[in-house]
């Protein structure tokens, strides 16, 4: 922790040939990738790609038709998504998906449900270990509130909270299930342009904590800005991988995608550009 | 517990301490003991529910079926075979526990109307069994000669003894089920309700734990089964229809269910409203009863005890305050 | 005699089963129609047959108008009731969780059920078959003439649904409300106005199977609840919101009722349709005849 983690070559998340059809639509046509520990990975893709699809395949919530996908050397396409998310895998949705009439403090609580244990009878019978873990899960959940800055907040119900706040404490309920990876489904959607500054803040402090980020995001300023590597998808399929800035100057990409204008802007939409002495890792 | 429930559970421990004792002061009132013990055994029933329903939100039409499974078990085995009523308990507990768990398994993986019909249609199929299973349950014409409790050498007779026995076992479920819920099983099965796909993906595995209280719901159903069994020492198939279970939603309901004080106070008020006021127009009840579960579900769908709250805090809050800018 | 009616039971049995199973069509096509509009499963359902049957024999017995005036404004009394629970109940819940609006129906059923039984008292009632003549016998086994009746309507009103939710600008409007009630209101369908329609309708489709089956089985104020439950098993069984599943797989339910009743157990004949239900519900949700894809994208 505290460091910033260095990309080694093992990868955290591997996906391999990955296929998804819903009836007659073919949303996934075999996407594949492997994803180095530590980094904080974009999917980018016009609107319809399969950027969704590919995260529920990857959370469990929806099995690949055909394809592999490999989290922490284990195969673990078709595992129910709970397993996977103790498995160390844990995501935010595209549509803000809290328990919007419980406080921000029990959401963040039930993202500890993963890394506890007490059940019914020792909930029903308060045994001395059930009141010791309470009070753990009580702390860690006060402790990644203060991570996101939603703290001040902690009793209120999540439905009162203004969509932006919304988004982090999905965030916050991610961290909490103290994943090795996590996958954010458009963090930036909604948000203006302060928050989204803020976001990219949070983005590189939970990297900097050693966790995976796999982000899916419209805003190409954050994805610009933070990422390591990008990954575009198209039609289901992968289109491009590699640094923000080679991605910024695929042709294919460009023609695609972000379009002719941004390439006669000269991709000047992020102005830190990024350096390129990042370890570009292949895909 | 906060400060203001736990004044509640104090208040309600003493109120039925001593409601055997005040009832027995006047005639009028001294049958009412006798109601509350049917009260006190269907809020067994209904605490389960309201877990299930309330927090968990999955729909049991089939509550009926458990308390008759936890009732006819506990007849046959003493009435049949002589068994110590409390292990009789404790086997027909276990039976409605492995049937719920058969049963939930595939229905609670059903969302919704599925899972109601299937729900429906189980406590049916078992209303079904008690009629033709002749030889066992003694069919329409009933099982009787069920024996009393025995509890420390003593034999259980006599309302107000009942009540303590029934109300013991109430306010132990009241408990345990209201620490499950302040947990982080409790808090699990209310994200279910708000959002199963996000509550499975932070890791909770909602199939187990919504068949989990499923059996818990069940458990519950079948010690008031028991117990009344052996309270009225007669059973026929006619207690655990599928208006029974009807009844049962009602009371959770009429309460409010997200709320185990919802479903103690509906559980009472419904009970006095059937055995005391609904004698007289006994031809009435069902429409009584589909008018006020309409009218709840229409129009208090958080039930009485929330909407009371809700009235009496903002009763107080008219009071004027000088900081209260009006409006 | 006995021998050759012996010889024929599993015949007499078979016809017995088309005739119920026909009925339990009926029942199911009630439930596909609301559910093809609003996805909403009625509880309420079986009432409508339990009234349908009732209302016959009011306006038949205790009005005097003859037999089919009597059984036409028996069906129209139920669509009417069908309207009512929807324009006044539904409607007023339609924003409710599906938890209240299972409630809401359950609730209005008791309510019919309660009015029911307050109007009529708990005897059953019989309305006259259809048509005068007796039974008569056909390979040893001896048909009546209402079972007859009860084949056709079942057929004619299943053909007719399915013509009417094919090729009818109404059919195909309400089906669209289903898909997509806020796409169906841009292209100017007035969802409310066929949401309101499909419960009049999906009553009186209860209603005649209530008319058509109180000459042979008789009809009592208790009977919905257990009529609703099996009509909604040949509705799953079926694959919800096929018409022509809902037929086939009530006739199944209904044979196999019938087989129960003649060679294992006639007080088990009720739990054979529950269990067929449980099954299906746990095992193929989708039904036989629907697609498990499209059961995937409904609501449930």
């Amino acid at each position: 922790m505290g460091d910033r983690a260095v990309p080694d070559a093992s990868p955290v998340l591997e996906f391999h040939d990955v296929r998804m059809h819903f009836g007659g639509v073919t949303a996934l046509k075999g996407v594949s990738s492997r994803i180095p520990k530590g980094i904080i990975q974009s999917v980018i893709g016009p609107n319809g790609a399969g950027k969704t699809t590919l995260l529920n395949c990857i959370s469990g919530l929806l099995t690949p038709s055909s394809g592999s996908v490999v989290f922490r050397g284990e195969a673990v396409q078709g595992k129910p998504p709970h397993e996977i998310a103790r498995r160390g895998l844990s995501r935010t949705f595209q549509h803000v998906a809290l328990f919007p009439r419980m406080s921000v403090w029990e959401n963040v609580m039930v993202g500890r449900h993963a890394r506890t244990r007490a059940g019914f009878w020792a909930a029903g019978f308060r045994l001395p270990f059930m009141r010791a873990e309470e009070r753990r899960i009580r702390e860690d959940a006060e402790r990644w509130l203060e991570f996101v800055g939603l703290h001040p907040e902690k009793d209120l119900p999540a439905g009162a909270l203004p969509l932006g706040k919304q988004k982090i404490l999905e965030i916050a309920r991610a961290l909490a299930t103290d994943p090795v990876l996590i996958l954010l489904d458009e963090p930036a959607g909604g948000l203006n342009t302060r928050e989204t500054e803020e976001l990219g803040d949070l983005l590189k402090k939970i990297q900097a904590k050693g966790v995976t980020v796999v982000l899916v995001e419209h805003d190409m300023n954050l994805v610009m800005d933070i990422s390591d590597r990008v990954l575009v998808l198209h039609f289901g399929q992968v289109l491009a991988c590699g640094s923000p800035s080679e991605i910024k100057d695929n042709p294919e990409v460009i023609q695609a995608y972000l379009g002719e204008d941004w390439a006669e802007a000269g991709g000047g939409l992020t102005g830190n550009s990024l350096s390129g002495d990042r370890e570009d890792t292949p895909c | 517990m906060s400060s203001r429930e736990k004044t509640a559970f104090v208040g309600l421990t003493v109120f039925l301490a001593v409601f055997p004792w005040v009832s027995a002061l006047s005639r009028s009132f001294s049958h009412y003991v006798d109601v509350m013990i049917f009260a006190g055994i269907f809020s067994l029933v209904t605490i389960g529910l309201s877990l299930l329903m309330g927090f968990a939100g999955q729909i049991s039409l089939a509550q009926a079926a458990f308390f008759g499974i936890g009732a006819y078990g506990s007849g046959i085995l003493t009435g049949h075979f002589h068994w110590n009523p409390w292990a009789a308990m404790l086997a027909g507990v276990c039976v409605a526990a492995a049937v719920a768990w058969v049963v939930g398994v595939p229905a609670l993986r059903l969302k919704g109307h599925y899972l109601a019909m299937a729900t429906l249609g189980f406590g049916v199929i078992v209303h079904i069994v008690m009629n033709e299973e002749v030889d066992w349950t003694g069919g329409p014409s009933g099982l009787g000669g069920i024996p009393g409790i025995r509890l420390a050498g003593r034999k259980i007779s006599g309302d107000a003894a009942w009540f303590y026995l029934v109300w013991a076992f109430v306010l132990a479920a009241f408990l345990f089920s209201r620490h499950v819920l302040h947990s982080r099983v409790g808090r699990a099965l209310r994200a279910i309700h708000d959002d199963e796909k996000a509550a499975e993906a932070m890791g909770v595995p909602v199939s187990s734990l919504k068949v989990q209280v499923f059996v818990y719901s069940a458990v519950l159903a079948a010690v008031a089964g028991s117990l009344y069994a052996h309270y009225v020492s007669f059973l026929s198939p006619g207690s655990f229809d599928l208006m029974w279970s009807i009844r049962f939603v009602l009371m959770v309901v009429f309460g409010g269910m997200q709320s185990l004080w919802g479903a103690l106070v509906g559980t009472v008020l419904l009970t006095f409203v059937g055995n005391e006021w609904l004698q007289v127009f006994a031809d009435f009840e069902i429409l009584v009863y589909g008018g006020i579960l309409l009218v709840m579900a229409l129009f208090v769908p958080q039930g009485l005890v929330v909407w009371m709250d809700a009235f009496f805090r903002r009763r107080s809050r008219l009071q004027p305050t000088p900081s209260d800018g009006g409006s | 005699m006995a021998d050759i009616f012996h010889g024929a039971a599993w015949l007499q049995y078979a016809l017995g089963g088309l005739t119920i199973g026909a009925i339990y069509a009926l029942v199911a096509l009630g439930y596909n129609i609301i559910y093809n509009v609003t996805e909403i499963i009625n509880f309420a359902q079986g009432e409508f047959v339990m009234l349908g049957g009732l209302f016959g024999v009011f306006y038949y017995q205790t009005c005097g108008l003859p037999l089919g005036p009597a059984l036409l404004a028996a069906v129209a009394t139920v669509a009417l009731v069908g309207l009512l629970l929807e324009r006044y109940v539904i409607r007023r819940a339609r924003h409710a969780t599906v938890l209240s609006m299972i409630i809401v129906t359950i609730a209005f059923s008791i309510l019919l059920k309660g009015g029911a039984m307050l109007a009529w008292g708990k005897d059953p009632y019989r309305l006259p078959p259809f048509s005068r003549s007796g039974a008569f016998l056909w390979h040893g086994v001896a048909v009546q003439p209402q079972a007859l009746w009860v084949l056709g309507i079942g057929a004619v009103v299943v053909g007719a649904l399915t013509v009417f939710f094919r090729t009818s600008f109404y059919g195909k409007a309400m089906l669209a409300c289903a898909d997509n009630a806020d796409a169906a209101r841009l292209t100017g369908i007035p969802v409310r106005t066929m949401v309101l329609l499909s419960f009049g309708l999906s009553a009186a489709v209860g209603a005649v199977a209530g008319v058509s089956i109180c000459p042979i089985t008789l009809m009592e104020y208790d009977r919905g609840a257990l009529l609703g439950l099996k009509g909604f098993g040949a509705a799953v069984l079926g694959g919800l919101g096929q018409f022509y599943g809902a037929l086939v797989a009530g006739i199944v339910l209904g044979l196999a009722e019938s087989f129960c009743a003649g060679y294992v157990s006639s007080g088990y004949k009720d739990a054979v349709a529950l269990v067929l239900l449980m099954l299906a519900l746990f095992f193929k949700p989708e039904g036989l005849f629907g697609s498990k894809e499209a059961a995937g994208l409904k609501r449930f």
